[in-house]
């Protein structure tokens, strides 16, 4: 039962042939068994989820059932959960318990999916490789050994050791789609503005993107339709229509008429040569399928990485005021005065990542810095996303590695930053451009997957979905189950 | 860019952020790396470029003037590490 | 040496919005402390704000009453701060990008001159909470109820030179919130706030010299005295050879000085940026014009045109357009009592004033209609009553006795004006006091009054004053 997609379970959910109850059980005792080694997930929420389980077999059995009803997720732990802890992977947040769910919490729920628990991540989703979690890290299921990459690698490996068909993560600058890459698993981060953020703890709030992982691009468009849509709430949320995602991917086809392009900066310098390999084998099988696949260039795409490195911190550094000990979370024993409250609280609260990234955020906003730093790289931002629309004007979409290498060892770059930071080269300017961009397995190196990301103009999901489905029709890399998994 | 001691501890003290004195030669050391790896794109001619604050060009909503919210008092002061007779808790203020 | 002070002022006027600026929660005042501050107020994690049209309206109503220019697009920007009452760690507010600039009022002095003062901004942002220092122990307790109020700030000049000239500015700007009903201005409840900038420096001189910021004076008699004591200050220190700090200094009434705020003395460091969950604002011609056509008549037209149309004095019509309730209070008077405008103005700045004055009353909640003071003057035009029984009839219809005609009817207040009537109570009178009569008659000329007195006393003052005169004067002479 575990092996089974969301579709695949949707139909026996609604054929009867197995319960919600039953599913969600089974699922239980699968992440009983087999997570104390993993560390997917932070809180597991059994009995809500049975109640949860309980009332989807009612809505199944009178007929007001949704595709998600009864299908077991996951929520990564950035999203508010009412009466859950959300510890966003922090200490600081580690005693924190929503007053309210996020709006991607709600909109699964209202769909009937059963939430499983919350998965683990990096510390305010700041890591790619779910190293700088306050709850330990993440293993990945290819290779214990391994990061499943991050920050949303508790979801990643959750889903792909098969504890849960889906699960919800979020992507700031590759944190959706480089653990979906490192760990086999296909992961979509839509256009900014597309899915609400409210509830979700803001990381970089320009940037910031909820989206789906799963198995395959056809439970990404199940999860992504109960997801995406405008919500009053989030002043940066897009009032526009959904489409129907799964529509897009009916039947069997090809992709005769599609232009995709291989932005040339993306296969040079940094690119593993195994992983460039494997990449262009899967470009190949696009080609296969009657796509067109030509070079294009993104002149200023060396320049994301910097960028993002001012802009990220400068609205973390200011998203994380907010933690001072005053009305919840942590608070350090016995402050002397005022500022030592803050100090100590915030010091304590706060793993080392999340600290240098607060202090580069906040260096590069202090008066006489403002421009030379902060101004410059919105300006550089505004670059980035010029290349990618010109781009757009010759073809449909961008397809390259997710990620220039595959899962590396644990503890291997949580020394060295720029190194850990360098692992999301191909991510990040999909998040400054704030487009839809989307992991799919694309073959193995030496055991470990490696991801193909292919990047969509604005709204796009529905043809990057239909895209990486026909591609999935024609391949079976998404099928592989990490040993010990199946 | 080599930040020097009293710059993290300028930038610490502004983000209160307690540094544990042995931390703060490795904090150098960090801060500096990263604003090495940010300072590539200050080669970049950005003459006449408009800043992109945000990804799409939309403008603000509005949400019209109604009370919406009620009181969740006993439940939010419940979050708070310090609460009593209806107010969070802090240690002196002074003015 | 000779000085002169340099002046601006930073006004915060919390908006008359229902709900705060970017969250639903109420922002009615004095409700139990945390009641109204809601997951968004109170800056819980994942929560976001979306912004208040009211507010904006409101902010835009002030920009074109000043004549100012409305931004087509402003930015939201935050400002950060580590305070308990900040709930976020920065307060959004508008940096860079204001959504009304260069605008001006004019000052009527006292000397009957009048002064421009410019506005240099005015921008929308987020109250903050309160701190309460007492009660708690050594701890500071921490209401959020205020966090997230709408405010507007509005930032003069420096173009102001004395105490007098920013204490009028201030009620200039109060009287022009008032009208344009975008904030209660209630002074004691915080609704209207001011910051003073002051520094001094030799007449003739250009550049300006180092000032001080007075935090929150919020009152117009204390606005004068904190200024006027810090130009002393100033100037005592120039004048000994030493140099003004920079510094952020509170007024203390108590003692009517001011001192340093110990909160603020390290250089602060906003990081202001914009705010990234807030897109830019954008306003169009529809919502501005939308906005214009709401727009009452203001102080200064309604000040002149009650000049013109009422002939009244520059004083007169001032204080009558001070309040635009009082302003309306008026008209309905001046269209009860039939046009008598002069009247009229004499009655509410003397009698009704001075007794709202006495109970503490303000205009809103004047026990007495402007149509019952109204038909009582027309009573007093018609020669129903006299202006000396007309006090007696104010008086009964402040007690809420009714309206002026049933207060005559009721009393029997008409005035007496048959001749015949009269007559005969003359003649009583010169009958019950021979004596009077006689020293009158042998040239004591003072004793008229006299008898005008127990006239009016017999008629318990109905009796028409005019033709009491003649009478008693013909039949004297008789």
């Amino acid at each position: 039962m575990h092996t089974r997609t969301i579709a695949e379970l949707s139909a026996l959910l609604h054929e009867g042939a197995v319960s919600a109850e039953e599913l969600a059980q089974a699922l239980l005792e699968r992440i009983q068994r087999l997570d104390g080694d993993l560390n997917a997930f932070i809180t597991v929420t059994a009995e809500e989820a049975l109640a949860q389980a309980r009332e989807a077999d009612r809505r199944l059995r009178s007929g007001e059932a949704t595709p998600l009803t009864g299908i077991p997720i996951a929520h990564k732990d950035i999203f508010c959960t009412r009466g859950v802890r959300t510890s966003c992977g922090s200490r600081m947040l580690d005693p924190f318990v929503a007053p309210y769910d996020a709006t991607v919490v709600e909109r699964l729920a209202a769909a009937g999916a059963v939430s499983l628990g919350k998965t683990n991540m990096d510390e305010f989703a700041m890591g790619s490789s779910n190293e700088t979690s306050y709850y330990g890290p993440v293993r990945n299921p290819w290779d214990p050994e391994r990061v499943p990459g991050g920050s949303s690698g508790g979801s990643a490996a959750a889903v792909a050791a098969r504890l849960v068909p889906g699960a919800t993560g979020t992507d700031t600058g590759g944190s959706i789609r480089q653990p979906a890459a490192l760990t086999g698993i296909t992961g979509l981060k839509p256009t900014y503005g597309r899915v609400s953020r409210w509830g979700m703890v803001a990381f970089a709030s320009s940037l910031d993107q909820a989206g789906p992982m799963a198995r395959t691009a056809e439970d990404c468009a199940l999860l992504l339709q109960a997801m995406a849509g405008f919500d009053p709430r989030d002043s940066t949320c897009v009032d526009r229509p959904v489409p129907d995602y799964r529509a897009a991917l009916a039947g069997e086809g090809d992709l005769k008429g599609l232009r995709i392009g291989v932005p040339r900066e993306w296969l040079e310098e940094g690119l593993d040569g195994k992983v460039r390999a494997c990449v262009e084998r899967a470009l190949q099988v696009y080609r296969d399928l009657g796509a067109e696949v030509r070079e294009v260039r993104l002149p200023n795409a060396h320049l994301a990485v910097p960028v993002y490195y001012v802009l990220a911190p400068a609205e973390a550094s200011s998203n994380l005021a907010r933690y001072d000990g005053v009305r919840y979370g942590h608070r350090c024993q016995d402050p002397r005065d005022l500022t030592d409250l803050y100090k100590r609280s915030r010091a304590e609260g706060f793993g080392p990542e999340v600290k240098r990234r607060i202090m580069i955020g906040t260096y590069v906003l202090s008066a006489g810095y403002y421009d030379a730093y902060y101004l410059k790289a919105q300006q550089v931002r505004r670059l980035i996303a010029q290349d990618f629309r010109r781009a757009f004007q010759e073809v449909d979409l961008l397809a390259g590695p997710t990620s220039p290498t595959t899962a590396f060892r644990l503890g291997e770059r949580l020394d060295d930053p720029v190194t850990m930071y360098l692992s999301d080269i191909y991510t990040i300017a999909v998040n400054l451009a704030g487009l839809p961009g989307l992991s799919h397995p694309a073959g193995f190196v030496d055991g470990l997957p490696v991801g193909l990301q292919l990047v969509g103009d604005y709204f796009e999901e529905a043809r990057l979905l239909e895209a990486a489905h026909r591609f999935q029709q024609a391949t079976d890399w998404h099928r592989r189950v990490p040993p010990g998994c199946a | 860019m080599n930040l020097d001691r009293s710059s993290v501890e300028r930038i610490a003290h502004l983000a209160r952020l307690a540094l544990a004195e042995e931390d703060v030669p490795r904090y150098v050391r960090d801060l500096s790396r990263i604003l090495d790896l940010v300072e590539r794109m200050g080669a970049v001619d950005t003459r006449g470029v408009e800043p992109m604050a945000h990804p799409l060009d939309i403008p603000q909503r509005l949400r019209p003037d109604e009370v919406t919210e009620e009181d969740r008092r006993e439940e939010l002061l419940g979050l708070a590490p310090q609460a009593e007779a209806g107010h969070f808790l802090v240690p002196k203020v002074i003015d | 040496m000779e000085w002169e002070a340099v002046i601006g002022l930073e006004i915060h006027v919390q908006l008359a919005t229902r709900s705060k600026v970017f969250s639903g929660a109420s922002t009615r005042y004095g409700a139990p402390p945390n009641t109204q501050a809601c997951a968004i107020d109170l800056g819980l994690p994942g929560v976001l704000p979306v912004l208040n049209e009211e507010a904006v309206r409101m902010a835009v109503k002030f920009g074109l009453a000043i004549e100012a220019e409305i931004a087509r697009r402003s930015v939201f920007a935050r400002k950060h701060y580590f305070y308990p009452d900040l709930p976020k760690g920065y307060q959004i507010s508008q940096y860079e990008l204001p959504i009304v600039r260069h605008g001006h009022v004019t000052l009527h002095l006292e000397d009957g001159t009048a002064k421009r003062v410019g506005i240099t901004r005015a921008h929308l942002e987020e109250d903050a909470g309160k701190s309460v220092h007492e009660g708690f122990g050594g701890l500071t307790g921490i209401d959020l109820n205020r966090a997230g109020t709408p405010l507007l700030e509005i930032v003069s000049e420096p173009d102001l030179r004395t105490p007098q000239e920013a204490a009028a500015y201030m009620r200039k700007i109060h009287t022009l919130v008032r009208y344009l009903g975008i904030c209660d201005g209630n002074l004691q409840e915080g609704n209207f706030r001011c910051d003073a900038n002051v520094s001094v420096r030799p007449v003739g001189q250009e550049a300006f010299g180092t000032r001080t910021e007075i935090k929150n004076v919020n009152s117009f008699r204390f606005i004068e005295k904190a200024i006027a004591y810090e130009i002393e200050r100033q100037i005592d220190i120039l004048e000994a050879g030493g140099r003004v700090v920079q510094e952020t200094r509170l007024y203390d009434a108590a003692k009517g000085e001011t001192r340093p705020m110990r909160s603020k003395e390290e250089a602060e460091d906003y990081r202001y940026f914009p705010d990234p969950d807030l897109l830019p604002l954008v306003l169009d011609e529809a919502f501005i014009e939308g906005v214009r056509a709401t727009l009452p008549e203001l102080p200064d037209a309604k000040r002149a045109r009650f000049m013109e149309q009422y002939g009244l004095s520059a004083y007169e019509a001032g204080i009558l357009t001070g309040e635009r309730a009082l302003a309306d209070y008026y008209e309905q008077v001046v269209e009860a009592a039939g046009g008598e405008a002069k009247l009229a103005a004499n009655w509410v700045l003397s009698e009704l004033l001075g007794a709202l004055n006495k109970e503490g009353l303000d205009i809103e909640r004047c026990p007495l209609p402007a149509g019952h003071l109204g038909g009582m003057l027309r009573r007093i035009q018609d020669g129903t009553i006299s202006g000396k029984i007309a006090k007696e009839v104010f008086e009964a219809m402040w007690r809420g006795e009714g309206d002026a005609d049933a207060v005559i009817e009721a009393k029997g207040l008409r005035q007496i004006t048959d001749p015949e009537a009269i007559g005969r109570i003359v003649d009583q009178v010169l009958a019950q006091h021979p004596q009077q009569l006689e020293q009158y008659r042998a040239g004591k000329d003072k004793l008229f009054g006299f008898f005008v007195g127990q006239v009016m006393k017999a008629t318990r003052g109905r009796a028409n004053p005019q033709q009491v005169n003649e009478i008693l004067r013909r039949k004297l002479q008789g």
